[in-house]
């Protein structure tokens, strides 16, 4: 079954069981692999990406439930590491083996256009849903917080 | 046009070819009994190449790696060490993966090794190709070599400079010189190894383009998954694909045999054009199983069988002084008599296991996120029949490692695969067989009896230890206590008798090296119980153990003699940088403690102290602090990196997750069941690295060892409540 929908500004249709779930559309039928494979059941975070501009868990997402919606992708934050949030990452050294980092990154982005300012407890509890081995919790911490003072200079 | 590589590398690799076949020959996936034979395996290359260098006309420096990047952040490290040497400008310098070759020496990475064997090498490397590039500027300007300087990608004499790009040409037609005759910098020249670089894979790792095993895209390419028992061990009966095969997108089912010497277990390999649909059609297979005597395996009937060890005539291992009489015959003694326990653990890597393999003919190309690209060669040839030489080996990076990627199980079964497909194929993991057939760290059990007399002097320490050990499952011809006991036979702390015995528990479970392998055990025993003998002579934790390590001296390991030996002096350093910058000794709140513990592995030395909280039955963790001495630290902010990452996953290990065995089977399957640490859980982590100039040793996983003792002692100091079996449960603390 065709399904289009809108993948990081650009419409895409798909010819997929409308089950499948959104991962593995980006993945294998659209070779776009900055979105990973860690759990298949939305309890590891790494697949985050914006749906609608909220984050979800394309693991879990069916592709049928995806028609017609506006998806972002790790590639689609933009095409030269200029989001405030890739330089709060490059800056604090966040990033170790960084197969879990395009998930959190996305998680990063949706909590500050939700919330500008967001104290440590606010990035702990939108950030701690995302799983990371490597340990780089304390660093992601500070690169959100880092992010959001650079956007509040901004403004 | 020739660059320095092409120039150079006949002759070298001609050299580290007749090297390799005197004595570094490659063993595929059997050797390794234990962490420390593999560093021990990759001794030190003597002569490694300047092909680890390529510098081109443009001026473009390309320094390759020979280890694989799983997080540790080598692909920086390593190649700071060669621009160092080179006087390379490191915004001159790209870094690449280094081909499967003889010529780069042993390319398996682990047990913190790759600083540690190539430091020197590197260093000797950068130091060649920078007199090369000396001797073509000292001869075009007819000056003595002594008279020039390799600085900022250029050589110097006086004011006049001559670029690399300049030079190379000329370069390239000079002899390479003897690596151990070259000079090598004065550390007090150093201007890269020292300073914090940022690293080189981290803008890749942050917009997506970052390739991994499981983003292998090969034209034309299909995936793959493997049905296997749920039973460790258990094989195929009789399998029905008929329902599989009749689902869209199925390109074809076998069932792939049992491979024991990597222990993989086969099953039934469902082959689709994308991954989902292979999943879904392995959830249609009907497969009878036979279970295996593993089936009745739980981790009650373990417990079980460690008691029953532990409770009966063990093997003695080391037997100094008389540890039965100075329990008896001194009652004024303090005893201290407990049982330590610790569970399975998973290495959970954010990436599961995968493998990409082609095969076409007689020859065949793997990409793998393997922390030994060379052995996957020697995998994919021995299950292929194709020449090694004919198998191209890609090293992608690893969504994590920890140890597990060490293993040949998965490229074993994708090479099967790809046999039977005539097109590439993407065997993938899913989660649950990732965390369901995993190579576990061991499940032990440790029976304590010690005493102290009444000035804080430990007069015995006899320490019974039963496991599932590593050697068993690798180097069944090994002694079973070969890989296990780490510390325990190179104790730092001074004891009037000692006694310690092993003997192993039977279990089928797959067990290997887990992060910091049997540090991670024998650092929580050693420094639990350090702290108990500390509290039972009425001496401060930290005193105790500053008073009992004695005087600075060299220890050597009773079983290893031939390993570096421990240095007290600076097993009491990092203890004494950690209690200053913890705050050790300071007033704290109501419910709140701090816990000391440290321990030596791989070379290096680490102390942590940890603060907490424990209110309403929750631990929460506040601090870690933590202080290390690897030698000379190349990349600083690297090291404090590995050193959090260390921290979190033993906290992780401390405080969320174990593998529990029911019916013969993992019982954690995927992240809901298996926790880690989250954010909200993540303490503040601060690391404090000693200066120095001794050699420098690894660091991507000595932070481990000390850090649930460090938290079980901090627990203890809150609430007067001992943990001694892992993970932290509520119960026996609140």
């Amino acid at each position: 079954m065709a399904i289009s929908f809108e993948l990081n500004g650009q419409r895409q249709t798909v010819d997929v069981d409308p089950k499948t779930p959104l991962l593995w559309v980006l993945r294998d039928t659209l070779n776009l692999t900055g979105t990973k494979y860690g759990c298949g059941i939305a309890a590891c975070g790494a697949c985050t990406v914006h749906i609608e501009g909220e984050p979800s868990r394309a693991c879990v997402y069916p592709i049928s439930s995806v028609a017609g919606k506006k998806v972002t992708t790790i590639e689609g934050l933009s095409t030269d590491l200029s989001h405030t949030i890739q330089k709060a990452w490059i800056a604090e050294q966040v990033p170790q083996c960084g197969y879990c980092q395009s998930g959190q990154i996305m998680a990063a982005v949706a909590l500050l256009k939700k919330n500008a300012s967001p104290s440590p407890h606010d990035v702990d509890d939108a950030m701690s849903g995302n799983i990371c081995r490597c340990g780089t919790q304390q660093r992601m911490r500070n690169a959100v917080l880092k992010a959001a003072a650079e956007i509040g200079g901004k403004q | 046009m020739s660059t320095m590589t092409n120039a150079i590398s006949r002759r070298a690799a001609l050299k580290t070819t007749l090297q390799a076949a005197a004595g570094a020959a490659l063993v595929v996936g059997f050797d390794a009994t234990t962490s420390r034979a593999q560093a021990a395996a990759e001794k030190p290359l003597v002569n490694p190449l300047t092909s680890w260098i390529k510098i081109d006309q443009s001026g473009k420096i390309t320094l390759r790696y020979s280890k694989s990047e799983m997080g540790q952040g080598i692909t920086t490290s390593l190649p700071m060490i060669l621009a160092e040497e080179l006087g390379a400008d490191w915004k001159d310098v790209q870094v690449e993966h280094a081909p499967v070759e003889k010529a780069f020496g042993p390319q398996g990475t682990g047990g913190s090794g790759s600083i540690t064997t190539l430091y020197t090498p590197l260093r000797q490397a950068g130091a060649a190709a920078r007199s090369m590039l000396v001797s073509a500027a000292a001869q075009r300007w007819n000056v003595s070599p002594a008279d020039c300087k390799a600085r900022n990608s250029a050589i110097w004499h006086g004011s006049d400079k001559l670029t690399f790009a300049e030079l190379v040409e000329a370069a390239a037609k000079l002899p390479v010189p003897d690596f151990a005759t070259v000079t090598l910098k004065d550390p007090s020249e150093f201007e890269l190894i020292g300073k914090s670089i940022p690293r080189t894979d981290i803008p890749a790792k942050t917009n997506g383009t970052a390739i991994f095993g499981l983003d292998v895209r090969v034209p034309n390419m299909v995936y793959a998954v493997v049905a296997r028992c749920p039973v460790f061990g258990g094989k195929v009966k009789s399998f029905d694909a008929s329902q599989a095969k009749a689902m869209k997108g199925v390109l074809e089912v076998f069932e792939i045999e049992p491979t024991p010497d990597v222990h993989a277990i086969g099953g039934v390999a469902v082959v689709a054009e994308t991954t989902y649909i292979a999943m879904q059609a392995r959830s249609k297979l009907k497969i009878e199983w036979d279970e295996g005597p593993a089936a009745s395996e739980s981790s009650e009937t373990l417990r079980k069988e460690f008691r029953r060890v532990v409770d009966s005539p063990m093997k003695v291992i080391i037997n100094d002084g008389d540890v039965a009489a100075a329990l008896t015959h001194a009652p004024g003694d303090k005893k201290v008599a407990c049982d330590y326990e610790l569970p399975f653990q998973a290495h959970a890597t954010m990436e599961p296991m995968n493998c990409t393999v082609h095969i076409q003919n007689d020859q065949a190309e793997v990409w793998a996120p393997h922390q030994a690209p060379d052995m996957v060669q020697m995998i994919v040839a021995k299950v292929s029949g194709i020449a090694p030489d004919k198998v191209q080996a890609h090293a992608t990076f690893m969504g994590g490692g920890f140890g597990r990627r060490y293993q040949g199980d998965f490229p074993t079964e994708a090479t099967q695969i790809a046999k039977r497909v005539n097109r590439p194929v993407q065997l993938v993991w899913s989660r649950e067989d990732d965390m369901m057939h995993d190579f576990y760290r061991p499940a032990s059990y440790h029976r304590m009896n010690g005493a102290v007399d009444a000035q804080g002097n430990i007069t015995a320490w006899h320490h019974k230890y039963t496991s599932t050990p590593i050697s068993e499952w690798f180097s069944p011809n090994a002694a079973p206590e070969s890989s296990e006991l780490g510390l325990c036979s190179q104790l730092p702390y001074l004891t009037k008798s000692y006694k310690l015995e092993y003997t192993p528990a039977k279990s089928h479970v797959p067990r290997a090296w887990w992060r910091s392998v049997e540090a991670s055990v024998v650092g929580f025993v050693l420094e639990s119980y350090m702290d108990e003998l500390a509290h039972a002579a009425g001496m401060d934790p930290y005193e105790f153990r500053m008073r009992v390590l004695g005087e600075d001296r060299l220890v050597k390991d009773a079983l290893d003699k031939q390993d570096r030996p421990l240095d007290t002096a600076r097993f009491k350093g990092v203890l004494q940088l950690c209690a200053e910058k913890g705050n050790w000794g300071k007033p704290m709140g109501a419910g709140q403690g701090r816990g000391i513990a440290c321990h030596y592995a791989f070379h290096s030395y680490v102390a942590n102290l940890a603060e907490v909280t424990v209110k309403s039955g929750i631990v929460k963790v506040d601090r870690i602090v933590s202080a290390v001495d690897i030698g000379v630290p190349v990349n600083p902010d690297g090291i404090r990196a590995q050193v959090e990452s260390a921290i979190v996953y033993g906290l992780t290990a401390a405080l969320k997750s174990e593998i529990t065995v029911q019916n013969g089977r993992a019982v954690e399957s995927n992240f809901n069941k298996f926790a880690t640490l989250s954010m909200k859980e993540t303490p503040i982590i601060e690391v404090h690295i000693v200066p120095s100039t001794k050699a420098p040793t690894g660091i991507g996983e000595p932070g481990l060892p000390p850090t649930a003792p460090a938290l079980t002692n901090a627990i203890f100091a809150a609430t007067g409540k001992r943990i001694r079996k892992l993970p932290i449960r509520r119960e026996d603390f609140a």
